[in-house]
């Protein structure tokens, strides 16, 4: 068997995540520009990467339409000054948008096609508020292809505490305050702010730079999150205290063949080992990367207990309950999202794949004892997405 | 703090207030940047600019900044726009309401002590400037302790002697003093000389305007992070065109010297405006800063209640806003498009219009005469023009390449038939251009455009043997055709709206400024010259030296003297000229044999071999003596005055043009009249001409100063 491409992780970094709206620090900010001051960031970081090397540019977005359309690895690429030989794409699959820019391209280097490429998404849901236009086809509800709650995703989170009546609504708000105290203690020892990328931003009282996640609730309690309204049903579960918020954010990262990086002397922060996405009944798409991570482990050869450390894209706490239920794996463990999920810091679709691979790239670091990583989460209409990574600062261990 | 409530008077309902709002932004190690946005809140069609309740805000902004500062709660100030403008300046919307000296002094206080405080905040203050940044907007920048740029600024300027001021806050003291006394006097004197020259973000740069300069993409970021190691320390700030003592001691004075020699033989002396931007510069040298300011305000308080700053303004809004809105001009709608154009003709003038056609329009031109050779000679030249703009790189090979097989030659007019657009430039008589319209019109379709570029034959003439007269206009450009700004569009008896506004938008797309004239001998422009130079020849033909004949028109501040004109469009096209209006006007125009004869000799003046003028050509001067009655400068220049004002007063009465601004915009584009003088009008109602005249003015009140 002809040996595979290995394809690294070379670096990531996103903007600040801010709340959707007209309150929001991104209104009057393009979303496009989001994504442009974030490739300039990573671009700038990285100098040695001869931008005419770069042989594409994927950018996810979820509604492409407006500030992202237009074929956003392209328009991005160009305004973020790369030459114009440099090609670029859009991505989409939802949620996932980010994270299948990195498995694309990643496939792309697997296969030799690519030596260097940028992946990452963006979504500004101030401006394109999800299913926005959408027009779903009529089939699926006339042939009961879904029942009308897969098209609303809280909805969909409400089904995983009916079907998993011991995920109750106690342990998800439990879940979701220790995210928001997570989160605010890694920002406290400046775990988060290295990967950001300030962006100005321009307001009825004038400029301002956007430096910290708008989103967080540092001072979330359990009183507080019992008293929150369940908009998805009456007397439900799913709050807006335990799930993620509407955000605007933007993430790319640089990845390339092990070659390229040993070439142009980049020093990774993560391998590939491998990825996968799976289906599920699109009624309760938040266990979605249950099976994605089972495959996912399949095609590596490894189980569940080689994972030491698990970057969850927190959609709702109920979703990454059940993840962590099927795998026997503990509420709080201390392996998962140790500085916090999207529940504090956001979740603008289909930007968060890479916010995850950023975290863990750095946990990675902090942690040379763990050799591999996962980086999950579940998109709408029923999938779930995987990739695992190990941690080239592997010393052993256990 | 200053109050100024005098002036706040004056624009309180009117002003745009451009508001300083101010947001905290983190640097390193918990320090704080104060940044200042200055918005007006409209979009980038109506930048920025400052009034005095503008000035008002931004004073007790930057007053409360300082508080701040001095509680340790900020440790940086920057200033910055709204997208794509920084500051276009003073608000000179209201200054003609400026009712004394004193008044107008508060203008230049007010800036300086808003401005001011920038110099003095107790933390090092920033400028961003992201924009369009001219006059009072530089200034804000030059008041602070240090600059940023962003590379896509698309003009920055210090305007104000182009207007007949002075940078009067803070512009004239603390240039020079930053960027060194010849950079200064090029972008204060030079440029706005310059037919008020702009200069792009890299060159502020290399001015040392700008301390550092960003890409737009990210330009607040790179700013903010760029003052994060200003205050820390690991970014100093080097200024090579700061003037040292050196400088201070031998070349300020001398650099202010060849300015001011340059100046007195370019622009003669006068023109106020740039003789004390001279001055104040030159008392830079050695002045600190409040000297220097207080000289500001004197200097800025007498030019703005002056008489040629408010012609300046009035000038400058009829080329900027009236050259826009052509006054009887019909709808645009009614312009049929021009999708492909013939030239008659093929010599100079001929090719130099299909070369502007085809680069302005990008459609198909052909040209025609009388053989091939002729046909041939003309596309050679046209396209060697083209291949010069290539190689200059003004338009890339594409570019040239579309624009050569654009243009074609024949001497077979049926390929004129699918023109809509002809344009004649052949000889000067009137039977000539006749039989040529008469001859194209059987190929052309019945509603083609015809324009004649005739500048003294009667445009109704020209179309006598034309089967439909109603679409043939006058179309007259002046020399060089790529160069001047002006097209007088002759409106004949028969012209049809269609046709007109046809005119109108051509002329806007070859982005000439064009002005509707009745179809009168001379039209505007070359009716006015002649007869200045009418009264100058006759002058000579009496027997007044020709140096008495310039130094009577030296009050007026023209681009050049009579002789210098004469030479520039040529003597025998001179006297043609003056016969021509002679002819039409015999009681008023003069007619010269002695130019004519001049015209035969050659020349009136002698230069040297780099062609300048050294004095009075001998064989010129022997050719014009002989004169018995001659006039005293003054008597002279108030018969060009009274001259003047007379025929301007005439063809208003015969409606030639729709205004008195429409002459004034002619003579500014067409000839170079300057700003000073208002074009022509506003003089002759400042010198008392129209009074002792007609009894009246041309503007009602008269555009002058309060002093």
């Amino acid at each position: 068997m002809v040996e595979r491409t290995e394809v690294v992780f070379v670096d990531g970094v996103r903007t600040p995540f801010g709340r959707a709206g007209e309150k929001g620090m991104y209104w009057n900010t393009r979303a496009d520009d989001l994504a442009v001051k974030a490739m300039i960031g990573l671009l700038e970081r990285n100098p040695e990467v001869p931008k005419d090397r770069i042989d594409d540019v994927a950018i996810a977005a979820t509604t492409q339409q407006g500030d992202q359309g237009l074929t956003l690895g392209r328009t991005t690429a160009m305004l973020a000054g790369l030459p114009k030989s440099v090609p670029g794409y859009a991505i989409d699959r939802m949620c996932a948008g980010a994270m299948t820019s990195v498995t694309t391209t990643a496939g792309a280097i697997a296969f030799g096609a690519y030596e260097l490429a940028i992946a990452g998404g963006v979504e500004h849901m101030g401006r394109h508020p999800m299913g926005f236009n959408a027009d779903p086809n009529p089939r699926f509800l006339a042939e009961k292809l879904v029942s009308p709650d897969a098209l609303n995703m809280g909805m969909t989170a409400e089904r995983i505490h009916d079907r998993f009546p011991h995920l109750t609504k106690e342990r998800a708000d439990r879940y979701a305050m220790r995210s928001q105290h997570k989160l605010a203690a890694a920002y406290e020892a400046d775990k988060i702010q290295p990967d950001l990328i300030p962006v100005a931003i321009r307001s009825d009282e004038g400029w301002g730079l956007a430096t910290r996640d708008e989103a967080p609730r540092p001072e979330t309690t359990m009183e507080g999150l019992a008293g929150l309204k369940t908009p998805f049903r009456p007397h439900g579960r799913v709050t807006a205290g335990n799930s993620s918020g509407l955000n605007d954010g933007a993430t790319v990262s640089l990845m390339a063949s092990a070659a390229a990086a040993k070439e142009f002397g980049l020093k990774p922060k993560m391998r590939m080992v491998s990825f996968a996405f799976a289906g599920v009944e699109p009624e309760i798409m938040g266990i979605g990367p249950v099976p994605s991570t089972e495959k996912a482990l399949r095609k590596a050869g490894l189980s569940i207990d080689d994972i030491g450390l698990f970057e969850l894209n927190e959609a709702f706490a109920v979703q990454v309950l059940s993840f962590l239920d099927h795998f026997g794996i503990d509420d709080d463990d201390p392996r998962v999202n140790p500085w916090g999920g999207a529940i504090a810091i956001g979740h603008p679709l289909a930007s968060s794949g890479v916010r995850l691979m950023i975290q863990l790239a750095r946990q990675f670091e902090e942690h040379p004892e763990v050799r591999y990583g996962v980086t999950a989460m579940c998109v709408g209409l029923g999938q779930g997405g995987t990739v695992i990574w190990e941690n080239p600062n592997f010393k052993g261990g256990k | 703090m200053a109050e100024f409530t005098q002036l706040a008077e004056l624009l309180k309902d009117d002003e745009v207030v451009t508001h300083s709002y101010v947001r905290d932004v983190p640097l390193s190690g918990g320090k704080t940047l104060a940044l200042v946005t200055l918005d007006n809140g409209r979009d980038h069609t109506r930048p920025n600019t400052m009034g005095p309740t503008t000035l008002l805000e931004l004073q007790r902004t930057l007053q409360s900044l300082k508080d701040r500062a001095s509680h340790g709660e900020i440790h940086a100030v920057a200033v910055t726009g709204k997208p794509y403008i920084l500051a276009a300046g003073a608000d000179l919307s209201h200054v003609d309401a400026i009712p004394s000296t004193e008044v107008a002094k508060q203008l230049g206080q007010q800036g300086h002590a808003t401005l001011g405080l920038l110099g003095d905040l107790g933390v090092p203050s920033f400028v961003f400037i992201n924009g369009l940044a001219l006059g009072g907007g530089v200034e804000i920048a030059l008041n602070a302790d240090y600059r940023t740029i962003d590379s896509s600024v698309p003009a920055l300027a210090l305007p104000e002697v182009f207007l007949g001021i002075i940078p009067g806050w803070g512009g004239a003291w603390l240039l020079p003093n930053l960027i060194g006394i010849e950079n200064a006097l090029k972008v204060i004197v030079e440029n706005p000389l310059k037919n008020n020259r702009m200069l792009k973000a890299k060159d502020a740069l290399e001015l040392g305007i700008a301390d550092v300069m960003f890409e737009p993409a990210n330009f607040l970021e790179d700013s903010i992070k760029w003052v994060d190691r200003v205050v820390s320390g690991t970014t100093k700030v080097k200024r090579p065109n700061q003037p040292g003592k050196i400088e201070r001691a031998v070349k300020w004075d001398a650099a202010i010297g060849i300015a001011r020699k340059m100046l007195q033989s370019r622009i003669g002396t006068v023109p106020k405006s740039p003789y004390a931007a001279l001055d104040l510069l030159a008392a830079a040298k050695n002045t600190d800063k409040a000297t220097g300011f207080a000289a500001e305000d004197e200097v800025l308080a007498g030019l703005i209640t002056g008489d040629q700053f408010r012609a300046s303004i009035y000038a400058f809004n009829l080329v900027q806003k009236r050259a826009k809105r052509p006054a009887g001009a019909p709808d645009k709608a009614l312009a049929r498009p021009v999708t492909k154009v013939g030239v008659i003709g093929a010599g100079l003038m001929a090719s130099q219009f299909a070369l502007l056609f085809v680069r302005r329009l990008q459609v198909p031109v052909v040209i025609t005469d009388l053989d091939q050779a002729r046909v041939d000679k003309g596309l050679d030249y046209i396209r060697g023009e083209i291949d010069t703009l290539r190689d200059k790189g003004r338009i890339s090979p594409d570019e040239s390449n579309r624009l050569k097989a654009l243009v074609s030659g024949t001497t077979d007019k049926s390929e004129f038939a699918d023109c809509d657009w002809v344009i004649e430039a052949v000889f000067e008589e009137l039977g000539v251009k006749q039989d040529v319209f008469a001859d194209v019109e059987q190929y052309v379709s019945e509603t083609a455009v015809l324009a004649t570029n005739t500048s003294s034959l009667s445009v109704d003439a020209i179309g006598a043997k034309l089967k439909h007269p109603e679409r043939l206009v006058g179309f007259h450009f002046f020399n060089p055709v790529a160069v001047m700004p002006l097209i007088e569009v002759v409106k004949a008896p028969k012209t049809d709206d269609e046709t007109l506004s046809t005119a109108m938008v051509t002329a806007a797309a070859l982005k000439k400024t064009a002005v509707i004239t009745k179809n009168t001998p001379g039209f505007v422009v070359n009716r006015i010259l002649a007869k200045l130079l009418g009264e100058a020849m006759h002058a000579v033909d009496t027997g007044t030296p020709f140096d008495t004949v310039v130094e009577a028109v030296k009050p007026l501040g023209l681009p050049m003297d009579p002789f210098e004109l004469l030479e520039l469009v040529g003597l025998t096209v001179g006297a043609h000229v003056l016969d021509t209006h002679h002819a039409a006007f015999p009681d008023r125009f003069f007619e010269s044999e002695n130019l004519r004869k001049l015209a035969e000799h050659g020349k009136i003046l002698d230069r040297d071999g780099k062609g300048k003028v050294k004095g009075y050509d001998k064989t010129a001067l022997s050719i014009v003596a002989g004169g018995t009655t001659p006039m005293s400068a003054d008597e002279l220049r108030i018969r060009i005055e009274d001259g003047l004002a007379d025929e301007i007063h005439r063809m208003l009465e015969d409606g030639v043009v729709a205004a008195a601004e429409d002459i004034d915009l002619c003579m500014i584009m067409g000839a170079g009249w300057p700003f000073q003088m208002g074009g022509v009008t506003p003089y002759l109602d400042r010198v008392g001409a129209s009074e002792r005249v007609f009894g009246g003015t041309f503007h009602t009140p008269p555009i002058r100063g309060v002093a």
